[in-house]
């Protein structure tokens, strides 16, 4: 890398902003005590990005506690997910990450309550219209993402990681029941490490948006190298996989970070996820979406193929999330809403 | 190479096909647009800038072009693009240039965290510089323009870059956004000023740029040292009055109007403070841009002061 030309890091400075990885390329760098040797332009923006992570990662264990403090009163125990969950563990790939939002979750019974404590702390609800409304509180696994009045910091209140109308089925009450604590209080938790794989491969191959596509399979290599190097961790991923009905996600997950990453994976692994592979040459439909989809959305990138792989995989999620019945009359009313 | 050496048509063409690269100080740009106010507008304002390869390395490589919709014909619009992203809403064909202007201070502000950035005019003479802060409006790009019609290097008239650690200041000379009235009275109070095209009914009113100094462009790797912060204040009949303010207030002031103060941490705050230091801080009202020029001519080295300053 460090004999790469002024062409070759202007190209790959742009496509490392497209994809959000700016600040995560610095610290790699640094970690290999590279970072000196890269000419000063290219390393003033990995440098300039590096101090914005920095700065998010802060607001994020400020905004997390935050958080906490508006919900201590209700005794409901916080699950922080993805980004914010990566920092607060402590685990070391969440170095030069950068965040959108925060996101939590909480037990489905229990989330009312939640949003009242948060309203009265100055989380406000985004989405004003009705309909939008309706569609996130009936269908949606989440609640409309709130918005902090003040700090105008984002947040999502999740109560499960797949909406009820989903194909899969993960059970939320077993994730939280394996929910690891973060304080002594044990009333603030991040999902056990088969669990954050689980939810990170689910969120990335069942959600439709891939704006930040290569960043979460960087996230999920992640997450692979620094738990695979546990004992057992692999045949309890396995495991877990099957009794939360999410085996598809993680053959999907094993596919992609190895094909795309090299993740190192145990030989028997895929066999094990085997069960998830999706029927005749589904797969290699998949590969022609997946790789171009999982690519940064910058021009230098994108074929003849990528916009309508985007698009498929947007039909696809949505067709994930709920059946037809409910999904067409969905889809119908988003394209002529006066805003879009 | 100058932007100067390419003939009108050819600057025109090469921003339709493969866009122009120049360097701004300490960045370096790569324009596409097939918008011809734009290429009028680099032809006339631009004039001195450095070319570079193209094919290099290049820090925000942006277009200003018709959005991909009817808007490019019915009631045209044109819409800013940083390397295919689209951070703001299209804006009427008339203002294309000054959204270029807009945008690339966005881009600058938004991506340079190698420098604190604070939201204020800069301009020097003698080897020190006066950091013009202010709220819109207060008169800044005005006095700013002045001053560097009458010998004052222009640093910037929008964004500050101050060099971590040491506060030296960083050129980025960009033509002056000047914005009503202030178009009519710089063309009177500087004749020979050369100003682009005049945008109207724009967010700010009505907004011309006018071309920077050849002097101020070609010194653009030259840095000054700060020596002065002051707020100006057009105020109709005044006198022009230099009347000293806390570096205290000044401090929190600019902290608040940086566009990243929040994000450098305890190297931000070092850095304001040795700013602080370094400077004597005045409040400023005119209402005579040669009062006003003859007040900064006058201007004497800051006192020399260690930390019973901030007391």
């Amino acid at each position: 890398m460090v004999s790469m030309g002024l062409a070759d890091w202007d190209l790959l400075i742009r496509q490392a902003r497209r994809a959000n990885l700016l600040a995560r390329l610095c610290v790699l760098l640094e970690e290999r005590g590279l970072l000196d040797a890269i000419p000063p332009a290219p390393r003033n923006h990995l440098l300039s990005t590096r101090t914005l992570a920095d700065k998010q990662a802060q607001a994020v264990r400020w905004e997390v506690d935050c958080i906490h403090r508006s919900l201590a009163k209700t005794g409901v125990p916080v699950i922080v997910l993805k980004g914010a969950a990566y920092v607060l563990a402590g685990l070391p790939f969440a170095r030069g990450r950068l965040f959108a939002d925060v996101d939590i979750m909480v037990p489905r019974e229990r989330i009312d309550e939640v949003e009242k404590a948060l309203m009265l702390s100055g989380w406000a609800t985004t989405h004003l219209d009705a309909y939008d409304q309706r569609y996130y509180r009936q269908w949606m696994h989440e609640l409309p993402p709130l918005k902090h009045v003040i700090r105008r910091t984002v947040l999502d209140v999740h109560h499960a990681i797949l909406p009820d109308t989903a194909r899969l089925h993960p059970d939320a009450a077993k994730l939280l029941d394996a929910a690891l604590p973060l304080n002594e209080t044990g009333d603030l938790k991040v999902l056990a490490p088969t669990d954050m794989v689980l939810h990170s491969a689910t969120h990335l191959f069942h959600e439709g948006e891939f704006e930040n596509g290569l960043r979460d399979i960087v996230d999920l290599d992640g997450l692979l190298r620094h738990f695979g190097a546990g004992a057992d961790f692999w045949p309890r991923l396995a495991e877990r996989a099957r009794e939360l009905d999410l085996v598809r996600p993680l053959f999907y997950g094993l596919r992609y970070t190895k094909r795309l990453l090299g993740t190192p994976i145990p030989e028997f692994m895929p066999a094990a996820a085997d069960k998830g592979r999706p029927p005749g040459v589904m797969p290699l439909l998949m590969d022609a979406l997946f790789s171009r989809a999982l690519a940064p959305q910058h021009p230098s990138c994108d074929d003849w193929f990528s916009t309508t792989a985007r698009w498929l995989l947007y039909i696809r999620s949505h067709y994930l999330r709920m059946p037809l019945h409910l999904l067409i009359p969905h889809l119908i009313r988003k394209a002529f809403r006066a805003d879009s | 190479m100058k932007i100067s050496a390419l003939a009108p048509a050819e600057v025109a063409r090469r921003l339709r096909q493969t866009g122009i690269v120049f360097r701004i100080g300490p960045v370096t740009a790569h324009l596409r647009s097939p918008v011809p106010a734009v290429a009028e507008g680099l032809c006339r304002l631009y004039a001195d800038y450095p070319l570079e390869e193209s094919g290099g390395f290049a820090d925000f490589h942006v277009a200003i072009g018709p959005p991909p919709n009817l808007r490019r014909w019915i009631r045209p619009q044109a819409v800013f693009s940083f390397d295919g992203h689209t951070p703001f809403r299209p804006l009427p064909l008339e203002q294309a240039f000054p959204m270029f202007e807009w945008s690339l201070n966005w881009c600058v502000a938004s991506c340079c965290n190698q420098y604190l950035i604070l939201h204020a005019a800069v301009v020097e003479k003698g080897g020190l510089a006066a950091i013009l802060p202010g709220p819109p409006g207060a008169g800044k790009s005005t006095l700013c323009a002045a001053l560097v019609n009458r010998g004052w290097r222009l640093l910037s008239d929008e964004l500050t870059l101050v060099s971590m650690g040491d506060a030296g200041l960083v050129p980025i000379p960009r033509p002056v956004n000047l914005k009503n009235d202030s178009i009519e009275i710089i063309r009177r109070f500087a004749p020979g000023a050369v100003l682009g095209r005049t945008s109207h009914d724009t967010q700010k009113g009505s907004v011309a740029h006018m071309k920077p100094p050849a002097d101020s462009v070609e010194r653009a790797d030259e840095l000054a040292r700060p020596a002065w912060v002051i707020f100006p204040r057009y105020e109709k009949g005044a006198t022009a009055t230099l009347q000293p303010r806390s570096k205290a207030q000044t401090f929190i002031y600019a902290a608040e109007n940086s566009f990243n103060y929040s994000y450098l941490g305890a190297q931000g705050f070092d850095t304001l403070g040795r700013l602080m230091d370094a400077c004597d801080c005045y409040d400023f009202s005119y209402s005579s841009l040669d009062e006003a020029v003859a007040t900064f001519d006058g201007l004497g080295p800051p006192a020399e002061t260690g930390i019973q300053s901030h007391a």
